[in-house]
């Protein structure tokens, strides 16, 4: 310690210092301070050196905190624009594409921020409902994880240095007239853009278009080339029909338009002579949820009932099958000829396909249940075969230039074809993509690509109806569309994607051109773009010898390989909404597994979360296990798209990439799975652990017989809600308005489309993983998933829950700090401000649709999470309860537009998120003191109930009775309720 | 050192009379040299140190675990939807039930004349002021913005808003305040002679001046001694009702509620005897300990701890009742909510901590029917100690295994404690400790004046 004799010394004559290290100038400081700061920071700063760095800083500071660096100056408008008031929402009609096919939106544009997608009521696919695809897809506009810029093997490059890059690579190719060039891309409608491609292919005959789409549809086609010898496209009119077979077919949430085959099916469903349908399916989906009577097959199994009805109705020659089942469809089908249907999935083998078309045909429903046109999606045809032939070009270095326009083929392309590797061999790879993904990563040039809210294009609906899509902002990261970047490789590289568009339309909108051109792009349809429909010739093929398919060994376990319900095939999986919002039937939030049905696990000895090692032909994946309930004894569903390592913050990480073990000789299934046990465990997070109703009448299921025999029949389930009169409360004074809400759960189909909109509509916040495994998931409107009967092969049915807005309300009651009172008009409101957050009122709501802020979950800090939200709704913060408001936003909205008219609010004037959005029309908002109004409609059936009504809550949402029409010569027509106490 | 201070040729406590309140041989000099000395001149035992230092260790990790609930929220906590209470509100009960025996002791039994009590009356009362400022501390942190818990209280404001009335939980705010404020003036007032005298004994400046200003001039005149009877028996009327309101407005928090398991009549009189029972065996849990460690058996005597032990085989038993009751009429009402809440409490998954509640509660304490057991003092202590975790497990029945199924099974959740939970529990436990370390150490654990008051009847039992 004679150092501080020295340090004394030092202190006396050094300047201002910091510690006694410092003062010593020890050798071991200097390199503290060195590893701390990495700059000679002894060198010393002056004044004028700080001032420039603190400003620089500062600046930066500034910078980095924009997402638009250009220097803009803020100016109020000289001029207006006529059409835009602050403070009031624009909406421009556009699309949603997804898997190719358009599913026509409105978006709404708040001060130029596009923040809610509604459905397009004159859009064919849509009529005003839309999926949870294209509710979330506006999130995924803001999603800083997106790709923002181009670069050339990592390096940031100018749109002009790829122009010369492309036209570079297309001179190179020219003399062997494209021989060497490969164009990959996903599924697509868009007549532009299959103009431009063959444009760009007729000056190169010999490139090539390949597509590839993970979960296409190219079974349907196949299907239908082998039942008529050409490609076609099956439309289905639900609506006319009576009775449904789907083989597999999850109608109401995949395929092209579920929104309107939901909207189409729902319609007879609540009517006085309800259609009745039959599922034969090995994984459950929301389809199988709706059925009357429900088969859970194997792919094989699938296949003999396809055969067996087939025969029985005389589509095919072959003896009549034993099973009583496809004897009951047959003889169903038999006795509406014209009004049947039978339709196969995606999934289903072509033959599957070819058999529908054939009973169809027989039973005189093509033409009538059944449309036939010619193909929506353009291009070559697609498939795994196509892909394995790019596959083996590459590998045989007969591709000199890969240009892969959106998709993600190295995460999506089938395992066995080691497509990475393929895609190494090709000397110039160029790709157009949202994210720097795992394609991107294997591509020397990545263009960010244009979100379709900030780009023009165009697409296809399932019926052929075109719909112009147009931006709605300015591409914020100055992203290009897949017209832009195609037209790199041809001569039309210095066009605009707006002009591309306009100019593909110019000379195929009859009359004149700007009308027509505004007219289309105004409605979000071109007129007449329908496809006309096609009579397709007979049967060419003989459908009866039996295919050699790949046969199922007792015992042995298939793989079925199927899209997530919430993240598709993996591109939506960087969308936190999707990641959070409950998969329809497992309830499951943030993760997949391998779905397996509850004998299976029982033989296998597994147990929910459990990891297991699953293999396949040589391929091998470590995933958990989640029993399903319903699932096909023996088949094991893996959900695709999960398991993303370059697919942003949100996706990477999350789940278990099926891909590794799709192999493409058994896209959508393949036999031969082999489970072992790991002993690992993985925890998922679900929404919904208890799936029984306890013999509660919570969700009421009547038969159609039931119903008819006695009216009253709903109303006699459970305990009667007591009287108008028996309250100590004092009544509520008239109100002119009375709100209430009504929801149709013979319509709803649990898609889930009215938690997203709520989602999007009222800024709820997203909670992650595990906060969701901790109780603690956010939506106000919740979609509850029951099972009754057997394990095996439970009926399945859903609930919307919403705020029910009670009149006689046990939250406002327990509140210290009446933050939750009720207004005049029956709305049960929440005051943020005055909230403490005691949560009383949550214990003490019998429905539990409270939802409380545990921690900060809004994203207050991000500028970028900000643009989505709606301005005219709250962002919470930490420790307030909230719920669902009935949106009271629109409500003041038409509130002001009517007393500004001195008008009282028109019936319908107001929707609500969920009501909105809701494919099947199930939800209806209204004022229920107006008996003409559409909601006391509602309400005066005789299907009507209050959940847990003799609580004496009064609740304001009320349900009606979902109605099943079990055909009596079956056996399970007992189990499927009506009659049950 | 306790032999130092027993009177000469008085016996070790087992040889006194069985049912002495207080052991033969006692002067007036010597009770108050012995209580007082306590606080005054004794050498600390290291004993103290040792508990004290934990009182003050788990008060640090209370703040520390309030500190990062503030910043943080109460996330970092196991509640959740549906188990919007969990530790918090269960914690809050818990202490309140053990802050029932203070005044019940001093106030009840002072007015049913039952002398026994005036030698456990201070501890006691001391007990339930700490509890009941542990208890205190709970509804303030629990709520999502603590810093705005104040809107509870009716005051005049600007926004022009009143707190709702029809709140089960502003009842809880004027029950639990009234009672904190009943109960403390309480323990002061009685404890004012007792200042007077450790003023007058003490030796240090610093004590003189402390006591002196806390003794507020006391001269013990006869004038004095009449208006502090006066004072203590109005007081004690005042908190003898209060006794049992605090209670009944806690359980008021369930009992309005529309909760399967909390809906129910029975509540209030059940949670009365619930809090008594709880209370007592907090008092035995305290008492027995300290009686050794300071060599008081001649003052807290067996015959104390038999009276508690009877008492908590009495309040175990309509605790009990209360069990079946809320069974039975859950059975009786028909109705499958309540059935269900019941039938989940017995078998469902917290099946465990219901049945541990029933052996701890209902089942240990049919102990204490027999006089041996009552009069073993480490019996007593074990079975106080169950009865300690078995109330909790009781609230931890009420609030969380209510909550976790209610109506709809498709909102049903499991409630899984944190390790913040169990430090903010832990914290309290330490608060309570620390408090009461030093207050045995600074003050008089027992009333002098009092075992004064009961001097010449135990002469005269004696035969003197």
């Amino acid at each position: 310690m004679s150092d501080f004799t020295r340090l004394r010394e030092a202190a006396g004559t050094a300047g201002p210092w910091r510690s006694l290290g410092e003062l010593g100038a020890s050798a071991d400081f200097r390199e503290h301070l060195h590893r701390e700061f990495r700059v000679p920071i002894d060198s010393g700063v002056d004044r004028r050196e700080l001032l420039t760095l603190a400003g620089a800083s500062l600046a930066m500071a500034g910078l980095t905190a924009c997402t638009r660096q250009p220097t803009e100056h803020i100016y109020p408008y000289v001029k207006a624009p006529e059409e835009v008031v602050p403070g009031e929402p624009l909406f421009y009609a556009t699309a949603h594409v997804h898997g190719g096919y358009a599913r026509g939106v409105l978006a709404e544009s708040n001060e130029g921020r596009p923040t809610k997608i509604e459905g397009n009521e004159l859009h064919p696919a849509s009529l005003g409902g839309t999926d949870i695809f294209a509710q979330a897809f506006v999130l995924g506009l803001y999603d800083p994880d997106r790709s923002q810029t181009l670069s050339e093997r990592g390096e940031i490059r100018p749109w002009s240095a790829f122009l010369a890059a492309a036209r570079l690579a297309v001179g190179k190719e020219r003399p062997g007239r494209g021989a060497g060039l490969r164009f990959l891309t996903g599924a697509t409608s868009s007549p532009t853009f299959a103009a431009q491609m063959a444009q760009t292919i007729a000056a190169l005959p010999e490139a090539r278009w390949v597509v590839w789409e993970p979960a296409g549809r190219e079974n349907v086609y196949a299907g239908a080339q082998a039942a008529f010898g050409e490609r076609l496209e099956p439309h289905y009119a639900f609506d006319r029909a009576d009775v449904i077979l789907s083989l597999e077919a999850d109608f109401l949430a995949e395929g092209p338009a579920p929104a309107r085959a939901a909207r189409d099916f729902a319609s007879r469903r609540r009517g006085d002579s309800p259609n009745r349908l039959y599922v034969a399916e090995s994984t459950p989906t929301l389809t199988g949820a709706r059925a009357d009577h429900r088969r859970p097959l194997t792919p094989a199994g699938i296949e003999s009932l396809a055969r067996a009805v087939a025969a029985a109705v005389g589509a095919i020659s072959g003896a009549a099958s034993s099973d009583p089942f496809a004897a009951a469809v047959a003889k169903d089908l038999l006795a509406h000829r014209g009004s049947g249907l039978v339709l196969a999935g995606e999934g289903q083998p072509a033959a599957v396909h070819a058999l529908a078309h054939a009973i169809n045909e027989r039973l005189g429903n093509a033409g009538k249940t059944v449309v036939y046109t010619e193909p929506v999606l353009a291009g070559p045809p697609g498939g795994a075969a196509a892909l394995a032939q790019l596959a083996e070009e590459m590998r045989a270095g007969k591709v000199t230039t890969l240009v892969v326009v959106g998709g993600n083929p190295v995460y999506t392309a089938p395992a066995d074809l080691r497509f990475a590797e393929a895609m190494e061999k090709v000397p110039l790879r160029l790709r157009l993509g949202l994210y720097e993904d795992e394609t991107s990563r294997l591509c020397h040039w990545h263009v960010a690509e244009a979100h379709s809210l900030e780009a023009w294009s165009d697409a296809r609906a399932y019926d052929g109806t075109a719909t112009i899509l147009q931006p709605l902002i300015l591409p914020l990261y100055g992203g290009k569309s897949a017209h832009e970047f195609l037209a790199a490789f041809s001569e039309q590289s210095d066009k605009t994607g707006h002009d591309l568009v306009k100019d593909f339309w110019r000379a195929r909108l009859p009359g004149d051109f700007d009308t027509a051109w505004r007219k289309a792009v105004h409605d979000g349809v071109v007129e007449g773009t329908a496809f006309a429909p096609r009579s397709p010739s007979p049967s060419l093929r003989p459908l009866d010898a039996k295919p050699p398919g790949a046969a199922e060994t007792a015992g042995e376990l298939t793989a079925l390989f199927r899209p997530d319900s919430t993240v598709g095939d993996g591109a939506y999986a960087n969308n936190a909404w999707l990641q959070e919002l409950p998969k329809p039937l497992t309830k499951l939030t943030w993760d997949n597994a391998a779905l397996i049905s509850p004998s299976t696990a029982e033989n296998l000895g597994v147990a929910n979360e459990d990891l297991v090692d699953l293999l396949l032909a040589g391929r091998r994946l470590t995933m958990p296990v989640w029993i399903q309930p319903g699932q096909a004894e023996g088949c094991v569903t893996l959900p695709l798209g999960y398991g993303r390592t370059r697919g942003g913050r949100v996706a990477n990480g999350k789940g278990f990439d099926a891909y590794a073990l799709r192999g493409s000789d058994g896209l959508w299934s393949r036999a031969g799975l082999e489970i072992r046990k790991t002993g690992g465990h993985y925890p998922l997070a679900t929404t919904q652990h208890h799936h029984a109703m306890e013999g509660r009448d919570i969700v009421r299921t009547v038969t159609a017989a039931a119903l008819a025999r006695d009216p009253d029949a709903v109303r006699k389930m459970g305990e009667p809600p007591p009287g108008p009169d028996d309250t100590l409360y004092p009544k509520l004074p008239a109100a002119a308005y009375a709100w209430g809400l009504s929801i149709d759960l013979a319509a709803c189909v649990g898609c889930n489309a009215c938690v997203v909109a709520c989602q999007a509509e009222n800024n709820i916040p997203v909670v992650g993983k595990h906060e969701v495994t901790r109780g603690r998931a956010m939506h106000w409107i919740r979609v509850d998933r029951y099972y009754e009967g057997s394990l095996d092969d439970p009926l399945t049915v859903h609930q919307p829950v919403t705020c029910m807005h009670c009149e006689d309300a046990p939250c406002e009651t327990v509140c210290p700090v009446a933050a939750t009172v009720h207004s005049a008009e029956g709305l049960n409101q929440m005051v943020y401000n005055r909230c403490v957050g005691t949560r009383y009122c949550s214990n003490n709501c019998p429905y539990k649709v409270r939802r409380f802020n545990y921690f900060l979950y809004s994203d207050f800090p991000t500028e970028l999470a900000k643009m989505v939200r709606n301005p005219e709704v709250t962002v919470r913060s930490r420790g307030v309860m909230e719920k669902c408001s009935y949106c009271v936003q629109r409500i003041n909205r038409a509130r002001i537009a009517a007393e500004r008219e001195n008008r009282p609010i028109a019936d319908g004037e107001i929707v609500t998120a969920c009501q909105q959005v809701c494919p099947a029309r199930a939800i209806v908002f209204g004022n229920i003191a107006d008996p003409g109004s559409a909601v006391s409609k509602a309400r005066g059936q005789r299907r009507q109930y209050g959940l847990l009504a003799e609580l004496g809550t009064r609740p304001r949402t009320t349900y009606l009775a979902s109605i099943r029409n079990p055909n009596d010569a079956l056996p399970g027509a007992a189990k499927t309720g009506g009659d049950h106490a | 050192m306790s032999d130092a201070l027993r009177p000469t040729g008085s016996s070790p406590t087992s040889e006194t009379s069985s049912r002495a309140i207080l052991a033969p041989g006692y002067s007036f000099t010597s009770v108050t040299d012995k209580i007082a000395s306590i606080a005054l001149s004794r050498r600390t035992p290291w004993q103290w140190f040792l508990g004290a230092l934990t009182g003050f260790a788990l008060t640090m990790v209370l703040l520390a675990s309030l500190s990062y609930l503030f910043v943080k929220g109460v996330g970092i906590w196991g509640v959740n939807q549906p188990v919007g209470w969990g530790f918090a509100i269960l914690n809050f009960v818990w202490w309140i039930g053990i802050g029932h025996a203070g005044t019940l002791i001093s106030a009840i039994l002072l007015l049913l004349r039952q002398p026994w009590r005036n030698s456990i009356n201070r501890f006691a009362e001391a007990m339930t002021i700490f509890a009941v400022a542990c208890a205190g501390i709970y509804p303030l942190i629990h709520v999502g913005r603590p810093w705005l818990a104040y809107w509870l209280i009716p005051y005049p404001n600007s926004m022009s808003v009143w707190p709702n009335f029809r709140s089960p939980l502003i009842w809880d705010v004027f029950a639990v305040s009234t009672y904190a404020t009943v109960s403390l003036l309480f323990w002061y007032v009685g404890m004012i002679p007792d200042l007077a005298t450790l003023r007058d004994r003490a030796k240090k400046l610093w004590a003189k001046m402390l006591y002196g200003m806390l003794a507020m001039g006391w001269r013990g005149s006869a004038r004095h001694w009449a208006r502090y009877e006066q004072a203590s028996l109005l007081l004690a009327g005042l908190a003898t009702p209060l006794v049992v309101s605090v209670h009944t407005v806690v359980s008021f928090d369930f009992a309005a509620g529309i909760v399967p398991g909390w809906h129910a009549t029975i509540f209030p009189p059940y949670f009365v005897a619930g809090a008594i029972y709880a209370g007592f065996a907090m008092v035995l849990t305290l008492a027995i300990p300290l009686r050794k460690l300071y060599g008081l058996e001649d003052f807290i005597t067996v015959r104390h701890l038999e009276n508690m032990a009877k008492i908590l085989l009495a309040t175990g038993l309509i605790v009990g009742y209360g069990y079946l009751m809320e069974a039975f009429m859950a059975f009786y009402s028909g109705n499958v909510y309540e059935r269900y809440a019941i039938a989940n409490r017995m078998v469902g998954p917290y099946r465990t901590i219901y049945w541990s509640l029933i052996f701890c509660n209902i089942i240990s304490p049919q102990i204490l029917w027999f006089r041996k057991a009552r009069r073993s003092v480490p019996i007593l202590f074990v079975m106080a100690m169950i009865v300690n975790v078995g109330m909790w497990l009781e609230r931890f029945v009420i609030v969380v295994v209510s909550l976790h199924r209610d109506f709809l099974p498709s909102s049903w959740g499991m409630y899984r404690p944190t390790a913040w939970d169990w430090s903010t529990f832990a914290g309290t436990i330490g608060l309570f400790l620390a408090l009461m370390f030093l207050f045995i150490r600074l003050l008089p654990m027992i009333s002098i004046f009092e075992m004064r008051q009961i001097l010449p009847a135990a002469k005269a039992a004696e035969g003197e």
